[in-house]
């Protein structure tokens, strides 16, 4: 309507272009939400299998979005749409299975989550009772031995490449750190284990064997860890450190290192946290024992994951008592785990140089 | 440095240092030579340990019919089961890494990323419990409609296993295992699209998904390839959750998905018969393990090699 009578204009239609597209409202995206629930239920209900559940959720969201779209927008905008939904469906289904272990490990572990867990080992315990004292024992020491060989040999190794290596022989440490990142831990196990039977015997296990293992699997961790950090310290920091004649391997200790501290100890750490929770290589290496051990170098030593794995294959009578044992065992490690990591995190943020 | 230019012969103090710089060196290349020593050693003394298997009597060997009739069955239980991983696992981990790159609230993306590292953390123990106690079981109807509906396609032939604890499950838990790691390489592939080429596809008016097929996929491509391959390294030696999840008989050859007679892999076969072994049986295990360490060697070299040559050209990194 247009109250001015100098320019008469034909009488404006009624709908108006948008400048803006057309868009589904915020609602009818709320609304195929609650509608993909109910298909979901239904689905479920219907046929009985959770896959059913969530592949009608999925979708009961995917088709009624694609289609509104497709009327109200655009071909594109419904293809645009299509793709969110699913990565945002793939980004769900990833972290469905890390609730459920964590819920889950948590509400098992915690029924044998008490002082005698932590204070008794499994001598003559067939049933109730007993504890993974020894198992926690020989994780600490296993993984203590390992991170004193592996951790100076890493950070050395590390250095050399990114200090020294040049040529065919830091070409190749390179390659082989990379082959030895994807050696599989069984194998880093079994390797233990040849090693031992051509010094020592066949029948020898010992929490040493096992540290052995592990550290074939935790030095290429190391190395690249501060290898990358390394790499990261600025040219100029080397290069004023030599201009007022400090030597090559002072400026390494006192310059290049301390500045790429909290990277390396990130890495360290980290690296600890992934051979702690390693089972196969112990089972071969160190064996299984119902005592504590408090010697490395001699007799079978439980680690807390080989606890675990037998509770659960040998749980005992009443099997009960057993799987308890091995889901508190299991909540054991996964604190130690997610502890580690937390504080390489905490460490890698508080620690790291400040950017001017 | 400085000694050749000094006037006279050089300072004790400066003959210490030299000497300290010197040994410093030395010490650094030991280390690189010491993780060269070891690689050796573990190729040596796994072949030293496979020898008596690999010559033995056919009829000494677990099995009775020879080391390959053994290790077939075992190996093929294992690319089988890397390979059904991997179908799940690629396609997730994209999603999930353009979730966290692309879509994600710029300020949660980080965190999201924490949370799927935390999936790599979990030991394969825990992974092990939870697939027997949660995750088999939540399978079961499924499997069961499966068998019921769908058992003309050789896959679902059925029977369909009870427990849950069938190939596909362990599959499906080996696939959650290397997602991280997966999602880790994409992720930092997808970041490094030129940030340009991404607003230039935006100004012309793409929509995101446009946007993500036009200029990251294409620069992408290669660091997909290389992640999968790792991951791919990652699911044919994990070993303590296939060896839980899986109800496995021996020497069984089979496509069937949904049954409870699978066959094994040889890493959880190693874990599962070691400790119960002596003899020529721990070497027949022993060269399994040579064999799945070739493989698994083979697999990490392609995936080094496709890095090394994007490295080249792209000039990232």
């Amino acid at each position: 309507m247009t109250t001015s009578t100098r320019f008469p204009v034909p009488a404006a239609p009624e709908r108006t272009i948008d400048v803006v597209q057309p868009s589904l409202p915020r609602a009818f995206t709320f609304g195929a939400m609650g509608f993909a629930l109910v298909v979901g239920v239904g689905a479920y209900l219907l046929l009985g299998n959770y896959v059913a559940g969530g592949v009608g959720v999925f979708l009961g969201y995917l088709i009624p979005v694609y289609v509104a779209s497709r009327v109200r927008e655009s071909k594109r905008r419904a293809t645009d749409r299509f793709w969110t939904i699913v990565m945002t469906a793939a980004f769900v289904i990833a972290v469905t299975p890390l609730i459920s272990l964590l819920v889950t490990v948590v509400m098992e572990g915690a029924a044998r989550f008490d002082v005698e867990f932590f204070t008794s080992d499994m001598r003559g315990v067939a049933g109730e009772g007993g504890g993974a004292l020894h198992a926690i024992i020989g994780t600490f020491m296993i993984t203590s031995l390992a991170a004193v060989i592996s951790i100076p040999v890493g950070i050395m190794t590390g250095v050399y490449l990114v200090e020294y290596g040049r040529g065919p022989l830091a070409r190749g440490v390179t390659f082989l750190v990379d082959v030895m990142t994807g050696i599989p831990s069984i194998v880093a196990g079994l390797f233990a284990f040849a090693l031992f039977a051509f010094l020592v015997g066949p029948q020898y296990r010992s929490g040493f064997m096992g540290a052995i293992a592990l550290t074939v699997l935790m030095i290429p961790t190391v190395v690249r860890a501060t290898e990358e950090m390394l790499k990261l310290v600025p040219n100029e920091l080397r290069e004023a450190s030599y201009a007022l004649g400090v030597q090559k391997w002072r400026t390494i200790t006192r310059v290049v290192i301390p500045t790429a501290l909290a990277g390396i100890v990130t890495g360290v750490v980290l690296a600890i946290a992934r051979v702690i929770g390693e089972t196969a290589p112990l089972l071969l290496a160190a064996g299984f024992t119902s005592t504590v051990n408090w010697n490395p170098f001699e007799g079978r030593m439980t680690a807390l994951p080989v606890y675990s794995y037998y509770q659960y294959v040998t749980p005992g009578f009443p099997p009960e008592t057993g799987f308890e044992r091995s889901w508190t065992a299991a909540l054991v490690l996964v604190i130690i785990v997610l502890g580690l990591n937390l504080f390489a995190r905490w460490v890698a943020v508080r620690f790291s140089p400040k950017k001017s | 440095m400085s000694t050749a230019t000094a006037s006279g012969p050089p300072r004790l103090d400066q003959k210490i240092s030299h000497r300290a710089d010197k040994s410093f060196a030395t010490l650094a290349t030991a280390s690189g030579i010491f993780i060269l020593v070891t690689l050796a050693f573990v190729a040596i003394f796994l072949t030293a340990e496979s020898i008596p298997a690999l010559t033995a009597d056919t009829e000494e060997l677990p099995g009775g019919n020879g080391f390959w009739a053994y290790a077939g069955p075992l190996l093929f239980g294992t690319i089988w089961a890397s390979v059904l991983a991997m179908i799940v696992a690629v396609p997730l981990s994209i999603g999930i890494a353009l979730f966290i790159s692309h879509y994600a609230p710029r300020k949660l993306a980080e965190a999201l990323g924490y949370v799927i590292d935390l999936l790599a953390a979990i030991p394969s123990v825990v992974y092990g419990l939870w697939g027997i106690a949660v995750f088999a079981p939540a399978l079961v109807g499924f499997y069961q409609w499966l068998a019921e509906n769908l058992s003309f396609i050789p896959f679902f032939a059925g029977p369909a296993s009870s427990t849950g604890r069938t190939i596909l499950t362990a599959s499906l838990v080996l696939a959650i295992m290397i997602l991280p790691i997966m999602t880790a390489f994409n992720r930092s592939a997808f970041l490094q699209t030129p940030r340009l080429h991404e607003e230039a596809a935006l100004a012309l008016g793409a929509t995101r998904w446009e946007m993500i097929k036009m200029t990251v996929f294409p620069y992408a491509r290669s660091s997909i390839i290389a992640g999968s391959m790792l991951g791919l390294g990652r699911a044919l030696g994990e070993t303590m959750a296939v060896a839980m999840v899986l109800s496995t008989s021996g020497g069984l050859v089979t496509f069937n998905l949904i049954s409870s007679a699978n066959p094994s892999t040889i890493a959880a076969n190693i874990a599962l018969q070691f400790p119960e072994s002596s003899g020529l049986a721990i070497n027949a295990l022993v060269a399994t393990g040579l064999v799945l360490f070739i493989v698994t060697f083979g697999v990490n070299f392609i995936a080094r090699w496709i890095i090394g040559r994007r490295a080249e050209f792209s000039g990232a990194n």
